[in-house]
């Protein structure tokens, strides 16, 4: 019984969460769509903190070797997302302002 | 007292990753949100690092060392042509992510896995492993490592199916059998090949729909890794990155008119297969030269320019930009117009177009500049083919047929950039080239454009 009220209660973040996106994301601009992936992308990069646990814990060989390499490919996503994110949302440019 | 610490934390970031979204609603607070979701980012690793369980730090350094070096790397140095590319590819990494904790979270715990997690961790290794296998193969098609054309064979929709229902049915048994390892690794085994067989009959012109998708799965499985596991960051960021790019395939298929089940089942080149429609015999051309081109440019008051995969892969957005400059030195006024598939992911051509400086209030959405070709003196098409072929409109038995087009036939004048007279992706004729207004300038885009701006200063 506690297990299913447990699983409930992160249903409830879950499709909360969902909505709240839904709702946040479909105000964004067709000109940032791109960007928005990226970023997306980057903050899905947040399987990092399960990585993490699996690396530096002292669950066994296995563990710390998926970890390791769960670590290394979402950082790969968080630090290469947000970087060319910003590298990406820097370019964006409206008229005249900013030219020479 | 550590682990309000770790769960303050967690709701910190939650909040920071939903303003940092919240921000891209427009170009001016996308860069501060970004920098809140970064900082968000930041605590839930600091948070992590607290738990009791991480004892040791040496292999999680070296992950993430090895991560930030090839991260930053692909960021600095990826051209901006190659971001579907990267996109796609990234979206292995975060699937991979979380397929190999959901396989050391089940390798330890083995047996006394209850229902409940072995539900979420089944889940997050099936979306998971499917994600990594479809997204290298979109990377292989945008790379040109492979063939981007679909492939397609008999029965290839059966056996999709039929090996889904499979992988399903292990997923099924497995909440209730949760220590068969054999078939737990028999399921992940079929999601890595349903990964691949599902966007092998994948076309280019369908991979904005595909890429969004596979961001939607990754999402959905960093998601599922939170249920397993008991974390909320993760959950939520997972149902974020999950809706968004679920809200962004749902736009793509819209923008092609097609459902969601067309897309993945029914190959685009496949559909032609009953003979084409309409072929070009019989239909000439009127070709033009870089000093026609230059000329009416230069006399146009107004040009709406539309771009298309082609100005990517030419590589044209600087020149394209420099013709711009042409005609408004001149005192013409000139639009870019996007079409929202232009490209082979959602805001492609937007992304080049800042890249080569172009103002972003200068780019119209399809809707906002449709009404406006009627009163364009040329509308200057680079590289762009389906999301202009008027036999979207007219054509029932054209495969595009019923996909919001931009109204490029109804400028007073047209001038096609073009490579040469192939079809375009989809592989369907494209009256708009046979029109009356029609001009044709073959030639590789950039080239043709970097000669017409020089051209113009001479007129």
């Amino acid at each position: 019984m506690n297990q299913l009220l447990m699983l409930f209660m992160q249903l409830y973040v879950f499709v909360l969460a969902g909505i709240l996106g839904y709702v946040v994301i479909s105000r964004v601009p067709a000109l940032l769509h791109t960007p928005l992936m990226s970023a997306s992308n980057a903050i899905s990069g947040i399987s990092l903190v399960g990585s993490l646990v699996a690396a530096g814990s002292d669950y066994g060989v296995l563990s710390t070797v998926l970890g390791t390499v769960a670590v290394t490919a979402a950082t790969i996503n968080v630090v290469g997302g947000f970087m060319i994110t910003d590298r990406m949302l820097k370019m964006f440019k409206r008229d005249g302002a900013d030219k020479p | 007292m550590r682990d309000v610490l770790i769960q303050v934390l967690y709701l910190a970031s939650s909040v920071l990753f939903i303003l940092g979204l919240k921000g891209l609603s427009s170009a001016k607070s996308a860069r501060n949100g970004m920098f809140l979701a970064e900082l968000g980012m930041l605590l839930a690793v600091v948070g992590t690092l607290l738990h009791l369980e991480v004892v040791r730090f040496q292999w999680i350094l070296v992950g993430l060392t090895v991560g930030s070096v090839i991260g930053a790397a692909m960021a600095i140095f990826m051209p901006m042509t190659a971001m579907p590319q990267r996109i796609a590819i990234s979206h292995a990494f975060g699937a991979l992510a979380a397929t190999l904790v959901g396989i050391s979270e089940y390798s330890r715990h083995g047996t006394d896995l209850s229902h409940g997690t072995m539900a979420a961790l089944g889940f997050e290794v099936m979306f998971g492993s499917l994600t990594v296998t479809g997204s290298l193969m979109a990377f292989g098609k945008l790379q040109e490592l492979m063939r981007g054309a679909p492939i397609t064979y008999r029965f290839q929709n059966l056996l999709n199916i039929s090996l889904f229902i499979a992988t399903f049915g292990l997923f099924i048994f497995l909440i209730f059998e949760p220590s068969r390892a054999d078939l737990f690794y028999l399921m992940i085994g079929l999601s890595f090949l349903i990964g691949v067989l599902m966007v092998l009959p994948i076309g280019g012109a369908d991979m904005p729909v595909v890429i969004s998708l596979l961001n939607s799965y990754a999402g959905l499985a960093s998601a599922a890794t939170g249920f397993a596991i008991g974390n909320n960051v993760l959950i939520i960021a997972g149902a974020l990155d999950g809706t968004s790019g679920f809200l962004l395939s749902i736009i793509m298929s819209k923008a092609m008119n097609r459902s969601f089940a067309n897309v993945i089942f029914g190959a685009f080149g496949a559909v032609a297969e009953g003979g084409p429609a309409r072929t070009a015999e019989g239909l000439t051309v009127r070709r033009m030269t870089v000093e026609d081109a230059a000329v009416q440019l230069a006399y146009a008051r107004s040009v709406i320019v539309v771009p298309g995969y082609g100005m990517a892969v030419a590589r044209a957005q600087e020149a394209v930009r420099e013709v711009a400059e042409q005609v408004e030195k001149r005192g013409g006024e000139v639009k870019f117009a996007i079409h929202p598939v232009a490209g082979r992911m959602p805001g492609h051509m937007n992304v080049l177009l800042a890249e080569a400086n172009v103002p972003y209030n200068k780019l119209f959405e399809m809707d906002e500049i449709n009404g406006q070709f009627a009163g364009a003196d040329v509308a200057l098409v680079v590289g762009a083919n389906d999301v202009v072929n008027p036999a979207a409109r007219t054509d029932k038995s054209s495969p595009i047929y019923g996909m919001p087009i931009l109204n490029v036939d109804q400028a007073k004048s047209v001038i096609v950039l073009k490579r040469s007279m192939n079809p375009g992706f989809a592989g369907i004729e494209n009256d708009l080239f046979y029109g009356p207004k029609t001009s044709m300038l073959f030639g590789d885009a950039r080239d043709s454009l970097t000669k017409l701006a020089v051209e113009m200063k001479n007129v």
